[in-house]
């Protein structure tokens, strides 16, 4: 079947198999590596994308659903040359060890900031708890998440 | 993004280097590689723990159009690779050929032009299989009517792999019979699994023309894989690159070598294309490297003072169908003769007793069976426990029965060496930056109200990394870590060092100061003579086997003291030669673990603060200290390697900027 969708901002058309997953169709037709197949089961939020405006686990997102829609990826989160502040407090705070859970925290923690500007702790754990990180101890993360919600409030 | 301490050093936060493509979702995992070409693999698994293999029918799996080889134990039979060994001198099959061992399995293996037809093709291969009882607790292994699962062993009539024991059970049982207090329990410690968030997967590459082999892999340790795979493909070592891209996290699960590793590479040797296997959560949590599964008793032995006298420690390790686990053969239960910790003890004995059982082979995981997590456990434990019997803080307990600096170095009752340590002061420093005081007071009072608040405290002694040989090595291999030192026409310097990164940042230590890492030499401009004797930390902990104790060279004719000067006319050495214009009964002789070339090199201490290193050379004239806080009292010329304590380049004692680790 062909399906047409905007992939960060870019528009796609592909023939692909109905059984297809979203999260295979992205890394392997369209080598958009940075989301990563974890589990299989939606219990890690490795895979998670933007579908839309939401965030979805797109290891159980068959690609023909999210025909006509638009997709955003961990490549399309800031403009080429620039750092979505989600993306600098990862680093800044050491939000990250292996990286194979990076692309999907920062993209549900991008989601949490435009719904939440200033989010709390407890926020920002219940908001990140479909999300598995097998290094960090999720402090740093939740540290990185803060750090981007104060300095997207500062400007 | 503090790049560290104004003065360059780089202690304190560091940007990490590899953060800026994880961030931009740009990292090269193993199921990142996309080669032209290349085919996927799938892996038949087997659904039943133990059962005869009867028949595996793959007629209806080969005529997939989108398959292009399948192969079962017999096909790989055929080739001399059914079997593989594993790190601990046994030996795994790669695709079952007799019967299955452990449910999950391998017992065929598919290569199709996609992941989807691979998968598809799994369900069209039909096996048929004579379920035999199995062995799932590992207390009835070693029962006389156990079933016998690993047949394929020649002889091999029970479940047992080894017997292992360390100390004095002589000693122990004395120091037991004169104890006042004996506590004992029964612990499990179960398995566990590391669940990395990227499962194992390998894309493999046989270049048919060349007869070279490219394989990428989630592997911690590529250079131990390389030398297995030559063990048994039949490669020469330089004729296999393993490539180990970034890591999704190892926690051990990526040492060993998995059947689906060699798989890919079997069906890139008959295809002639690249070949991409990587498994999914289940298969990882079903079929890859567990770890710990020790069945333990242990008991302590005190008087009613609260001094500890003696352990004593029995164990059943299971080690599941293949004894896979990661440890040096020569200890077969690890490091687990480290069992008596920290603590000064008249005696200790251990026995260890490894045995089969039908569940996916043991591994590694957070430094288990290479390094001592078990053993921790069980002598912690049973100092908790005979701090309730005796009604003492666990702290103060601990705190009366850790070795004191004075005892080091010290033997341990199972033969260790510990060579130095000041355990006394690490509780204590770690008591106060816990709060422990308060955290008592705080525990009072909720248990008062009815709460539950507990405090955990936990105090051990471990081998850490790969160690020396005498210890560590692993089917010959040594463990030991491979370096590759490049100086190039600019003067710059280029380092390359095994050890492989699963997210602890080895990639950003650039500007790390630690003296006595050669990470020092990666990026250093060299200005001048280096010492060509890299200083190290202290010995790790030496076998019984190995303790040398170093003295210095005694000289027939000098003076008693050392460092020794012979003032007669230097002899000649066996060639003719005067040993470098000392009497060579006095030249100091390397400390075994430690040799370093003549002249010989010492530590001294910079006056600010940080360590740096002297050479001295014969001198003949009686020298000038280059500064009044420099050695004066020999008759030697005293020059200081730079670089070495992190000062600038063009060291001086009066040297500004001194910014290493104080």
């Amino acid at each position: 079947m062909q399906i047409t969708m905007t992939v960060n901002d870019a528009a796609v058309t592909r023939e692909i198999e109905p059984r297809l997953l979203l999260i295979h169709f992205l890394r392997d037709d369209l080598g958009l590596t940075g989301s990563h197949w974890g589990c299989d089961t939606s219990n890690c939020g490795a895979c998670v994308v933007w579908l839309d405006e939401t965030p979805v686990k797109s290891c159980t997102v068959l690609a023909a659903m999210a025909d006509g829609h638009r997709v955003r990826t961990v490549e399309g989160m800031a403009p080429p040359g620039r750092l979505d502040p989600v993306q600098e407090g990862f680093a800044r705070c050491h939000g990250l060890q292996c990286g194979f859970c990076t692309p999907g925290m920062m993209l549900t923690a991008r989601w949490l900031l435009d719904q939440n500007p200033d989010p709390t702790e407890a926020e920002i754990r219940e908001a990140l708890s479909g999300q598995v990180c097998r290094c960090t101890g999720y402090e740093n993360i939740v540290r990185a998440v803060r750090w981007a919600a104060a300095h997207e409030v500062t400007g | 993004m503090s790049a560290g301490r104004p003065d360059g050093s780089a202690y304190g936060p560091v940007p990490r280097k590899e953060d800026a493509r994880f961030i931009r979702g740009r990292g090269t995992f193993v199921d990142d590689v996309q080669l032209a070409g290349m085919l996927h693999g799938a892996i038949l698994r087997s659904p039943l723990a133990h059962a005869r293999i009867r028949s595996v029918d793959t007629v209806a799996a080969q005529a997939h159009p989108k398959v292009r080889a399948v192969f079962t134990g017999e096909t790989l039979a055929a080739r001399n690779l059914a079997w593989m060994p594993t790190l601990s001198r046994d030996v795994q099959a790669v695709l079952a050929t007799d019967k299955v061992r452990f449910q999950g399995q391998e017992v065929a293996f598919v290569v199709a032009e996609d992941r989807y037809s691979a998968r598809d093709a799994l369900e069209l291969i039909h096996v048929e299989y004579e379920p035999l009882p199995p062995v799932i607790d590992a207390e009835r292994a070693l029962d006389p009517g156990a079933p016998v699962i690993r047949d394929d062993i020649t002889g091999k009539a029970d479940n047992h792999i080894f017997d292992w024991s360390a100390g004095d059970r002589a000693a122990t049982d004395a120091a037991f019979a004169a104890a006042d207090v004996v506590v004992a329990q029964d612990m499990l410690y179960p398995r566990v699994h590391p669940a990395p968030l990227e499962t194992c997967g390998a894309v493999a590459d046989m270049d048919e023309i060349s007869g070279k082999l490219t394989i990428w892999s989630t592997s911690q340790a590529p250079h131990a894989h390389r030398t297995l795979y030559s063990l048994f493909l039949g490669l020469p070592e330089h004729k296999i690159r393993v490539i180990s891209p970034d890591i999704g996290g190892g926690f051990g699960n990526k040492a060993p070598v998995y059947p689906g590793y060699v798989c890919a590479i079997v069906g890139s040797q008959v295809t002639g294309r690249p070949v991409k296997w990587v498994e999914d959560r289940s298969e990882n949590l079903m079929s890859t490297a567990f770890a710990r599964d020790f069945h333990m008793h242990g008991e302590i032995a005190a008087t009613r003072d609260g001094t500890i006298l003696a352990l004593r420690a029995t164990v059943l390790a299971d080690h599941g169908a293949f004894n896979g686990a990661a440890q040096p053969t020569k200890f077969p239960a690890g490091f687990f003769g480290m069992f008596s910790g920290s603590y000064d003890l008249r005696a200790a004995h251990g026995q260890v007793t490894g045995v089969y059982t039908n569940k996916a082979p043991g591994g590694v995981a957070y430094s288990c069976s290479f390094r001592i997590t078990e053993a921790v456990y069980l002598v912690e434990r049973l100092v908790d426990l005979l701090a309730r019997e005796l009604d003492i803080d666990p702290a103060e307990l601990r705190m009366k029965n850790l070795l004191r600096p004075e005892q080091f170095p010290h033997t341990t009752p199972t033969g260790w060496e510990y060579d130095s340590g000041d355990y006394c002061t690490t509780l204590r420093v770690a008591l106060e930056a816990a709060g422990y005081a308060e955290l008592r007071r705080e525990q009072a009072q909720r248990r008062a109200r009815g709460e539950l608040m507990g405090i955990g405290i936990s105090f051990f002694t471990e081998a850490v990394g790969a160690g020396p040989r005498a210890h560590m090595d692993i089917l010959g291999l040594g463990m030991a870590d491979g370096a590759d030192l490049r100086v190039l026409p600019t003067g710059k310097a280029v380092l390359a060092v095994s050890c492989q990164t699963q997210g602890q940042g080895h990639e950003s230590p650039r500007n790390w100061a630690c003296p006595w890492t050669t990470w020092r030499w990666c990026t250093g401009t060299p200005t001048g003579r280096r010492s060509a004797w890299a200083p190290t930390a202290p010995g790790p902990p030496r076998s019984p086997a190995r303790r040398r104790r170093w003295r210095p060279a005694r000289c027939a004719t000098g003076p008693g003291s050392w460092p020794r000067r012979c003032w007669r006319p230097p002899p000649t050495t066996w060639n003719g030669r005067t040993a470098g214009g000392r009497c060579a009964a006095t030249r100091p002789r390397a400390r075994p673990w430690r040799r370093s070339p003549w002249p010989r090199t010492r530590r001294s201490t910079c006056p600010r603060g940080c360590r740096g290193t002297w050479t001295r050379t014969p001198s003949t004239t009686r020298p000038t200290s280059p500064t009044p806080t420099a050695p004066t009292s020999a008759w030697w010329t005293w020059t200081r390697a730079p670089g070495w304590c992190g000062c600038a380049a063009s060291w001086r004692w009066t040297t500004a900027g001194c910014g290493s680790i104080r």
